[in-house]
């Protein structure tokens, strides 16, 4: 580097520092955080993310989370402590993949304070690590692979759901097969998938429990299309009910072809909420009618407005059941903001990655749409400790599709909650 | 005698007697397991067989746009699954708008021909023009070269029809003249298996004559044998491929509709992929370039697949068989072509092509 060069650089080098410190500088705030903060600029947005799913088959879930968030920010007017909030978006779709490529973009970005997000249990594992890392929260509103939140499994630091887990689902729906319909046999069949495997067994483990008999657990790959060979062997034991917590189409095959199958005439056939999606009565055809799903049931007059902004924003209902997570979600987050922000005199705000967490961590006691929400440490007894699993159990009930929803009605009406 | 067998011997053939004996050997041992514990009624194994032969009769449709195409070429369209995609994809619309007319339940013959008509028409110039932009200009190139064009047409297609429909799930209607169950020696078997079955092999008949009988299938003929020679005898070469292309097109198009008709769900921009490698298989299976081939071997995959995990895995007391279905086909066509690397009806031309 020749003299005058250098020489050049260091006076505006020189310059520089002058002017920063002529600068107005009422209050210096200094990051004292462990891990970390986000500083945002007066003329700056608070920057928020979904991962969620946004196309492909599981489409429909993504919809309506993103819905639900947009309607919880439209709630503030878009702003957060005076600065407009930025919300942007990446697929995750629903697979470990898409967890992985959307978590890495995610990260990436240093203006991101929280993530609402995944979907699916098994993009949510692939993406933990990375989210963790780099010092994000991440709210699930649909995660439900109990590994989740357990400490010493897939649990790391920053992880929300305000979703129900698998334990309460399977539960309920095995407790739904027992005591309602007096089932005393039954089959499962799941999809490889974290979500679908942990869920029916968690529903075998519960029905064994209360007495009754599991004949047969089985299993299909995602992307087959002839389930004739399983439902066979599923009907050479002609179980009471059978239990296929999977997605669309592979459950779509399973309720089309389960007429052809002899042995299956008084099979009843139960899905979870990953068949709870308005696309699904039509695309799986007359079987479905009869049929239960267990979900995720919100009620209430806060809901109902909830319903109502929906109406006016999009039209129509939310196309699956976990939108008021989703919002609820959101409103943790935005709150947990807001109660540890730091602002400057000039509006520049300061957030404390590991202050964001302590602050959600604390929330003991937090009524959303779906009612009771408690992000506290639990214990689960011999699973061990639970981080972050803010639902309560509540929210939960089991549908039985008919007539009605094959010819488009939406959602089916709920025919049993646990307590009743 | 014995001294001269010593001197022949080697360890490679004898490795591969025994892998020949032993796949045998745990084929014929799980039949048998599984037949004596009586597990499954006799309605259900002729219910999964209709079910496999209809399946499998699709991929034999698809499986002859394979064969039909590596004759002439010497190449494989892997976009040839998306083809059948495109027809199946297109008509979805159409079949969905006759159901909420009424148009399928009160003339469902004219219907589905009409279906049939859009979608052998959408897959036919799909694969005409795929031919046109993506091999044409390729051709004389190394053989590796089109090969790689056509993974590159396959995502295009794929693509182009995600951003043409949307990523969504759709669903065929049940066509109420279809639904029910024909009873045949005591056995009850879904009319549509039998539809798509008997129209399938009316389909396949029909290009076996085409190809044996008209001029132009004489031309397709000669081309095959070579493409030299061909053109010398005033063959317009160019031509010729690309009917072969339209007449492979036309088919998966018909597999598109048929495959609609007997299992509706699942109908995606990507529902071309599975098919397309199950249907490559069957042409292998039945040996590469040969018509009659292809046809057998698509029944002969689909007949397995569906019977297959229940009737040998389990016998083998092997947990999780659905799971391993596909695993389980792939290892019969490896068993297969061990004993007959040309395939079951093995490829006429191979020691002038290999």
């Amino acid at each position: 580097m020749s003299k005058r060069l250098f020489a050049v650089l260091s006076v505006l080098m020189v310059a520089g520092m002058i002017l920063t410190a002529c600068g107005p500088k009422a209050a210096t705030f200094e990051c004292t955080d462990a891990i970390g903060c986000v500083d945002i600029a007066p003329d700056e947005p608070i920057h928020i993310a979904y991962m969620l799913t946004i196309s492909g088959a599981t489409a429909f879930l993504g919809e309506d989370s993103s819905g639900a968030i947009e309607i919880a920010i439209d709630d503030r007017g878009g702003k957060l402590l005076g600065h407009d909030i930025l919300l942007t978006g990446e697929d995750s779709g629903c697979s470990a993949e898409g967890g992985q490529t959307a978590a890495t973009k995610v990260a990436a970005d240093p203006t991101i304070v929280g993530v609402i997000g995944t979907n699916c249990s098994s993009a949510a594992t692939a993406a933990l690590d990375t989210i963790s890392a780099a010092g994000l929260v991440m709210l699930s509103p649909s995660n439900t692979a109990p590994a989740l939140t357990i400490e010493g499994q897939t649990w790391k630091p920053g992880y929300y759901r305000i979703c129900h887990t698998d334990l309460f689902q399977g539960a309920v729906a095995a407790e739904f097969a027992y005591n309602e319909l007096g089932a005393r046999t039954a089959a499962t069949i799941h999809d490889g998938s974290p979500y679908a495997d942990q869920l029916q067994q968690v529903f075998a483990k519960r029905f064994i429990e209360l007495g009754g008999k599991v004949t047969f657990q089985g299993a299909v790959n995602v992307g087959d299309t002839d389930m004739r060979t399983i439902l066979t062997t599923v009907a050479s034991d002609s179980p009471d009910v059978l239990y296929f917590p999977i997605f669309e189409p592979e459950g779509d095959f399973i309720v089309a072809q389960s007429s052809e199958i002899a042995g299956l005439e008084n099979t009843t056939l139960m899905g979870a909420d990953g068949l709870l999606a308005d696309s699904f009565p039509e695309n799986a055809g007359p079987n479905v009618v009869g049929m239960y799903l267990s979900g995720p049931y919100v009620t209430g007059a806060a809901y109902d407005e909830f319903l109502a902004k929906w109406d006016a924003k999009f039209g129509g209902v939310p196309p699956s059941g976990f939108h008021a997570f989703a919002y609820d979600g959101t409103n943790i987050l935005l709150d947990a903001i807001e109660k540890v922000a730091v602002v400057d005199e000039d509006g520049t705000v300061h957030i404390g990655r590991q202050a964001l967490r302590d602050s959600i961590s604390a929330l003991g006691s937090y009524t959303g749409l779906t009612g009771k929400l408690d992000c506290t440490d639990k214990d689960f007894g011999e699973l061990g400790t639970s981080h972050g699993d803010c639902a309560t159990g509540g929210a939960l009930g089991v549908f039985q599709i008919t007539e009605a929803e094959l010819n488009g009605a939406w959602p089916p009406a709920a025919v049993y909650t646990p307590g009743e | 005698m014995l001294k001269r067998y010593i001197e022949r011997f080697s360890w490679v053939d004898f490795l591969l007697k025994l892998f020949q004996v032993l796949a045998l050997a745990a084929i014929v041992i799980g039949i048998f397991n599984t037949l004596s514990v009586a597990r499954y009624s006799s309605d259900q194994w002729v219910t999964l067989i209709f079910a496999g032969l209809a399946q499998g009769s699709i991929y034999a449709l698809i499986a002859l746009g394979y064969t039909l195409v590596y004759g002439i070429l010497l190449m494989i369209n892997f976009a040839h699954g998306d083809v059948y995609m495109a027809g199946a994809f297109t008509s979805v619309f159409l079949a969905d708008s006759f159901a909420l007319s009424g148009f399928l339940a009160s003339h469902p013959v004219l219907a589905i021909l009409i279906l049939l008509l859009v979608a052998v028409t959408v897959s036919m110039v799909l694969n005409v023009i795929v031919e046109r932009v993506a091999y044409r200009p390729l051709r004389g190139a190394p053989r590796l070269v089109p090969l790689i064009t056509a993974i590159g047409a396959s995502f295009t297609i794929e693509y182009t029809f995600r951003g043409l429909y949307g990523a969504e799930f759709h669903a065929y209607p049940t066509v109420p003249a279809l639904s029910g169950i024909i009873n045949i020696a005591g056995y009850e078997i879904p009319r549509v298996q039998i539809v798509v079955l008997v129209a399938a092999v009316v389909l396949m008949l029909g290009l076996y004559f085409f190809v044996e009988r008209t001029k132009i299938g004489k031309a397709m003929r000669a081309v095959s044998e070579d493409k030299e020679v061909a053109r010398l005898m005033g063959i317009n070469v160019d031509k010729v491929i690309m009917i072969t292309f339209a007449v492979g097109g036309a088919l998966a198009g018909a597999a598109g509709v048929f495959n609609g008709l007997f299992r509706p769900q699942g109908v995606f921009f990507f529902m071309g992929f599975i098919p397309g490698i199950k249907a490559f298989t069957a042409a292998v299976l039945g040996g590469i370039g040969n018509v009659p081939g292809a046809m057998v071997g698509g029944l002969f995959l689909g007949v397995f697949e569906a019977v297959g995990p229940n009737l040998i895995l389990e016998g083998l007391g092997i947990p999780a068989v659905n799971q391993l279905r596909d695993a389980f086909a792939f290892t019969l066509l490896v068993i297969i072509l061990i004993f007959r690397p040309q395939g079951i009806f093995g490829e006429r031309l191979a020691e002038k092509k290999a």
